[in-house]
């Protein structure tokens, strides 16, 4: 069966600082290639500055790359025009950090998600109302809370709308960036569940792009791991945390901190 | 030994709102790393902010905190202002908040010794080198005059220890000072941190949310939730042997430590932030509106 995505040999630069006549390029994402199937969920990890966000950006095609191809269900997603370049943003839904980037502050998360319904022409207007209720019901949010702002949500339900929101367009695939890093452990625990109940019951494919490793190995099958740009390091999550290959994923496994008298 | 931080039954209040730290009494050693823990709103920096007299006019506090024996409550501002960067020092999440962008690094420790000793400013800046030295910035000399924008988040993080440790203060108060940084990064001034104390015999307070930065540090460990100190534990026996449900909730939520795949138990209502969280935004929603 074919990969749902294929990236091969993606590149990405951004001018860096310094004088005009010796500008150079900073490399962001150097030659990557990788592939997710169907259904399953690959970690990107990587520490700041390893281009572990541009990949999901150049994927979610927010950054064009300059050299390479991102293919999704066998589609070159850089040439994708007017319906087909629709129907993929359809197919492959962004999850960020922090929801208030996702949410209109004004308006009722309700709507928010209602939107996204709208926007792709998701059953018939009459019964968008009903899906929104199903999809709050879906990520665990009381249906009343649709009429409430965000700012009067907490974190952790903020970041259930942004994933309801997601999920409203009925995606393949969720590119989620660090999606818990800013809840607490409480309310982690409870995302990531999430998470991997959808993926259970919907067969949602997932890149989870995360510094936590610990977040990576509980809720991925296969890892990628990023150093300034490169993919040192990728396979079955057993095999990458359990029997690390390359230095770095070694060093990255090293410094997690961990209770000394457990080791 | 009578310990060099000592709080007893001290309770902070903004305002008319409510309390944010209830009834908290504990105290931490000579040369112990003693770790606060807890989760957003557990009142884990208010307590920091607390012993270190920064506390806004709005709150009120009670009880009594001793340094090395002597009251801090109480305290006028300018009395605790000679305290502060003497006796005791603070460092926090974000070090390029505590580090003017415009003045070079080396000067900013200098002036950390000047304003407390009386030593020439050639006495400063060589103690200033020798303290970059100490946190492992390398070519100290050379790297006096740079400004902090021309090193990275954890190489900052170090010159703010630098700057905090620069009078031999008796207690250091470490709120989050790795959560910034990378995982390798932070390892680095966890050891960093560990080295000082055993160099020195620094009295370290670590508040942290990160179970995993306690267990690697701290000799003993303070679960905070909702403004109350629920248990004290050396680190080992609070990861082999939690005594507070909440405790054993939070440590059973981490995903490190898990099953893969497996649901992670998650902390019951009643001890979830969220409800919290949701019950604060509301507060604050009525209050917005009148």
């Amino acid at each position: 069966m074919a990969e749902l995505l294929q990236v091969t040999g993606l590149c990405k630069s951004y001018p860096a600082a310094g004088p005009w006549f010796r500008r150079r390029r900073a490399v962001a994402v150097d030659d990557v290639s990788l592939s997710v199937a169907r259904g399953r969920t690959l970690g990107l990890v990587g520490e700041s500055g390893s281009g572990k966000s541009t990949l999901g950006r150049c994927i979610l095609g927010l950054t064009r790359p300059e050299r390479g191809s991102v293919l999704f269900d066998g589609t070159e997603v850089q040439d994708l025009s007017g319906k087909a370049r629709s129907e993929f943003r359809r197919r492959v839904q962004p999850v960020f950090q922090d929801p208030w980037g996702s949410l209109d502050p004004r308006w009722p998360v309700g709507r928010s998600v209602r939107e996204a319904l709208d926007c792709f022409g998701i059953g018939t207007p009459r019964d968008r109302a009903a899906r929104v209720r199903d999809l709050f019901d879906r990520v665990g949010l009381d249906p009343a809370l649709a009429h409430r702002r965000p700012d009067t949500l907490s974190g952790g339900q903020r970041q259930r709308v942004a994933i309801a929101a997601a999920l409203a367009s009925e995606p393949d695939l969720i590119i989620a960036d660090e999606p818990v890093s800013a809840l607490d452990m409480s309310v982690q625990a409870q995302i990531l569940n999430l998470f991997m109940d959808l993926q259970s019951d919907l067969g949602v494919a997932a890149i989870f792009i995360t510094h936590d490793l610990g977040v990576v190995e509980h809720v991925s099958d296969a890892v990628a791991v990023m150093y300034r740009g490169r993919l040192v390091e990728t396979g079955d999550t057993d095999q990458v945390m359990g029997a690390p290959r390359h230095d770095y994923t070694r060093t990255l496994l090293a410094a997690i901190p961990r209770p000394r008298h457990l080791a | 030994m009578s310990p060099v931080l000592d709080i007893a039954q001290a309770g902070v209040r903004f305002g008319t709102g409510p309390a944010a730290v209830k009834d908290v009494s504990l105290r931490v050693a000579q040369g112990e790393i003693f770790g606060l823990v807890g989760e957003s709103g557990s009142g884990k920096s208010t307590i920091a902010n607390a012993v270190m007299g920064l506390l806004p006019a709005t709150a009120r506090l009670d009880g009594s905190i001793r340094l090395n024996g002597e009251e801090l409550v109480g305290l006028s501002e300018s009395a605790l202002r000679v305290r502060r960067g003497d006796e005791m020092a603070m460092i926090f999440q974000d070090a390029s908040a505590s580090l003017d962008p415009t003045w070079s690094v080396g000067d900013q420790i200098a002036e950390t010794i000047r304003a407390h000793r009386p030593v020439s400013r050639a006495e400063a800046r060589a103690r200033a080198i020798a303290l970059m030295g100490e946190v492992g910035i390398a070519d100290a000399a050379r790297r006096y005059r740079d400004v902090p924008h021309r090193f990275s988040g954890g190489m900052r993080q170090r010159i703010v220890i630098a700057a905090a440790l620069a009078n031999h203060p008796k207690l250091l108060i470490a709120d989050e000072p790795t959560t910034a940084l990378d995982v390798t990064i932070q390892a680095q001034i966890l050891e960093l941190i560990d080295r000082l104390r055993r160099d020195h015999g620094t009295t370290v307070l670590l508040i942290t949310h990160d179970l995993g930065v306690v267990g690697q540090v701290c000799d003993r460990v303070g679960v905070m939730y909702r403004g109350e100190l629920l248990e004290v534990a050396t680190t080992e026996d609070l990861f082999t042997r939690p005594a507070h449900p909440y405790t054993r909730a939070l440590l059973a939520a981490n995903p490190a430590g898990a099953v893969r795949g497996s649901r992670l138990p998650v902390i019951p209502q009643e001890w979830s932030t969220e409800s919290l969280d949701a019950a604060n935004a509301a507060r604050d929603r009525r209050a917005a509106h009148g």
